[in-house]
């Protein structure tokens, strides 16, 4: 029973990371139409960025751990939504327009670029951080002498997570940004047509996905205490998996299907065999898109009239 | 504000968008040959013309769907006159006014009534919200400026008699209160010309005297120029001012109703008469009329 409490509390962890990347899969493909498969190495730069940020600020002298955070959660968020605005511009702008596989090329050359990038500039090593956070947040011995354990990082990234969702989804149910996005997704043509500058909000899209997805990067981080500059695909493709199982296009969608590939991920380590986590996680998607082909959350496709 | 281009004619006071020798080629095919034509202030203005005529062509150039091949669209607001041709796509909204809606009902279904006249308020909103930051935030500015977006919409409702459904899914509504509703969206952009395209297809006889007083309407309390397309002749003679005829792509009549219902080439362009047969029927309108 403790060992099941662990693993619950570990699987919602790493799903919640999930979670952040699928977002910004999601929300591409609903308002582009898209997949971005270069955002699982935004994801990769915003976990190098919060690196170089952290070791930045404790050079400067900025020691206190909540401050630094939240300074480095912010500068990441930042640089990283650079990153997938220029991303946007660069690879997918030009492209919008043409034929449909013309931007999925470029994003997988993107996607290839920015690995190579930063394998050059920071180098093919592991970099570590130490960890900057210890202790638990909550533990208690079982019976068994089994302690079950939270810890103060697990608490951290399940909160921030929380918080970002439920703004996230503010954003987009309440203000006319989201409005926007969400006219964009259904009708570009209507919606440029009432003033809204389609662009512009595509591109905000980009930004917000890659926030969220530097978000991801420094509680990766801050989890695991190494990046390297291969990270962003096996995340990448994890997180791309959860946006499709939770119903690609769906916000809360995304979420669902992060925690669910966290947790089918986790259980399957801790009670079969971690060489075969992804395994298990792949087939439940497979089996999933037999029967639901619209995943868990999707609007089935509409064939317009 | 934004300001209009500089190199473009001024137009006479009463004019407020002028179309002059507006070509538009498609590889071989000439949909729209050198038309040209003015709306006025205030009025209604119908396009009118058989299937094939190239009516919603010269709509899709008004808009900026397509670019035209030859031609030049210019439109006057305040003191400001613009280039169509050269406005991207959402300018032509912002910057110009011009509204449009389709022949085909292109509402966003999955929003509200309401959101989708709040969608149409996009641009005061949003520079209100400080790009959205302010309005996450929720600062007074942007309150203010949202709840006056809601009043705004609900105005509208309460004339297209929508206002109990404002919180239902958009596609949820029966065919001829979207139509109306997309009217409303439209005019929510505080457009200064209304482009309708074929806004009466599919309505029944009530339907129609309701969207006839709609329009009417809009002309005489917001002071909106309307320019349809119409099929609906009950629609057309009733309450345009001035209607535009095209026939394969070139304009055949420019005058009011009156005048174009007795105009022999119209007459035979709706009937599909051969060029030489035109002197025919023009003797045969006039002998009926002695």
């Amino acid at each position: 029973m403790e060992y099941f409490a662990q693993q619950l509390i570990n699987g919602v962890t790493l799903g919640s990371i999930y979670g952040l990347i699928a977002i910004g899969y999601t929300m591409v493909y609903g308002i582009v139409g898209m997949i971005n498969f270069a955002h699982g190495d935004v994801f990769m730069v915003g976990g190098f960025l919060a690196l170089i940020a952290w070791l930045a600020l404790t050079a400067m002298g900025v020691t206190a751990v909540p401050v630094a955070l939240a300074l480095v959660l912010v500068l990441a968020m930042a640089f990283t939504a650079l990153y997938g605005w220029t991303v946007e511009r660069l690879a997918y702008r030009p492209l919008r327009g043409s034929f449909r596989l013309a931007p999925l090329i470029s994003a997988i050359g993107m996607s290839i670029l920015l690995q190579n990038a930063v394998q050059v500039a920071q180098g093919p090593r592991v970099k570590p951080l130490p960890p900057v956070v210890p202790g638990n947040f909550f533990q208690s011995e079982g019976a068994g002498g089994f302690v079950v354990a939270i810890s103060n990082v697990q608490v951290i990234i399940v909160a921030t997570t929380l918080v970002l969702m439920v703004a996230f989804s503010l954003l987009v149910a309440k203000t006319p940004l989201g409005r926007a996005q969400r006219a964009c997704e259904q009708d570009r043509k209507m919606a440029s047509l009432l003033g809204i500058d389609v662009d512009r909000t595509i591109s905000l899209t980009f930004v917000m996905g890659a926030a969220l997805a530097s978000v991801a990067g420094l509680m990766y981080l801050l989890y695991y205490g190494v990046v390297d500059f291969y990270i962003g695909f096996v995340a990448g493709v994890k997180a791309f998996t959860a946006a499709v199982l939770g119903g690609i296009g769906s916000l809360p969608g995304a979420m669902i299907g992060g925690l669910l590939i966290g947790l089918i991920e986790t259980f399957w380590s801790a009670y079969f065999s971690a060489e075969y986590k992804d395994v298990a996680a792949f087939s439940i998607l497979i089996v999933v898109l037999i029967f639901m082909p619209s995943g868990l959350l999707g609007r089935p496709e509409v064939e317009k009239v | 504000m934004s300001r209009g281009h500089p190199d473009a004619p001024t137009l006479p006071d009463d004019v407020l968008l002028r179309v002059e020798r507006l070509t538009m080629r498609f590889g071989g095919l000439v949909a729209v040959n050198a038309v040209s034509f003015d709306v006025r202030r205030g009025e209604i203005t119908a396009l009118i013309g058989p299937n094939g005529a190239g009516k919603t062509t010269v709509f899709n150039c008004i808009t900026g769907f397509y670019k035209p091949t030859v031609g030049r669209l210019t439109l006057n607001r305040g003191d400001q006159s613009f280039l169509l041709e050269r406005l991207r796509d959402h300018e032509i909204s912002r910057r110009a006014g011009i509204a449009r809606t389709f022949q085909n009902i292109r509402l966003f279904g999955g929003m509200t009534v309401l959101e989708n006249l709040l969608v149409a308020q996009h641009a005061p909103l949003m520079k209100a919200s400080g790009m959205t930051v302010l309005g996450v935030l929720r600062f007074p500015g942007f309150a203010k400026a949202e709840r006056a977006a809601i009043e705004k919409a609900k105005g509208w409702l309460e004339r297209i008699g929508l206002i109990d459904r404002a919180d239902d899914p958009a596609a949820d509504l029966p065919y001829g209160d979207q139509r109306r509703l997309e009217i409303a969206r439209a005019m929510c952009t505080d457009p200064v010309v209304l482009c309708l395209d074929e806004p009466a297809a599919g309505l029944n006889p009530s339907e129609s005297a309701d969207l006839n007083a709609l329009l009417r309407s809009i002309r005489a309390e917001d002071g909106v120029a309307v320019l349809l397309i119409e099929h609906d002749m009950s629609v057309v003679m009733e309450i345009s001012d001035h209607v535009v005829v095209l026939d394969y792509g070139r304009l055949i009549c420019d005058g009011t109703p009156a005048l174009v219902r007795e105009d022999p080439k119209v007459i035979a362009a709706y009937l599909g008469v051969d060029d030489e047969e035109v002197e025919q029927v023009e003797r045969e309108i006039e002998e009926r009329a002695s």
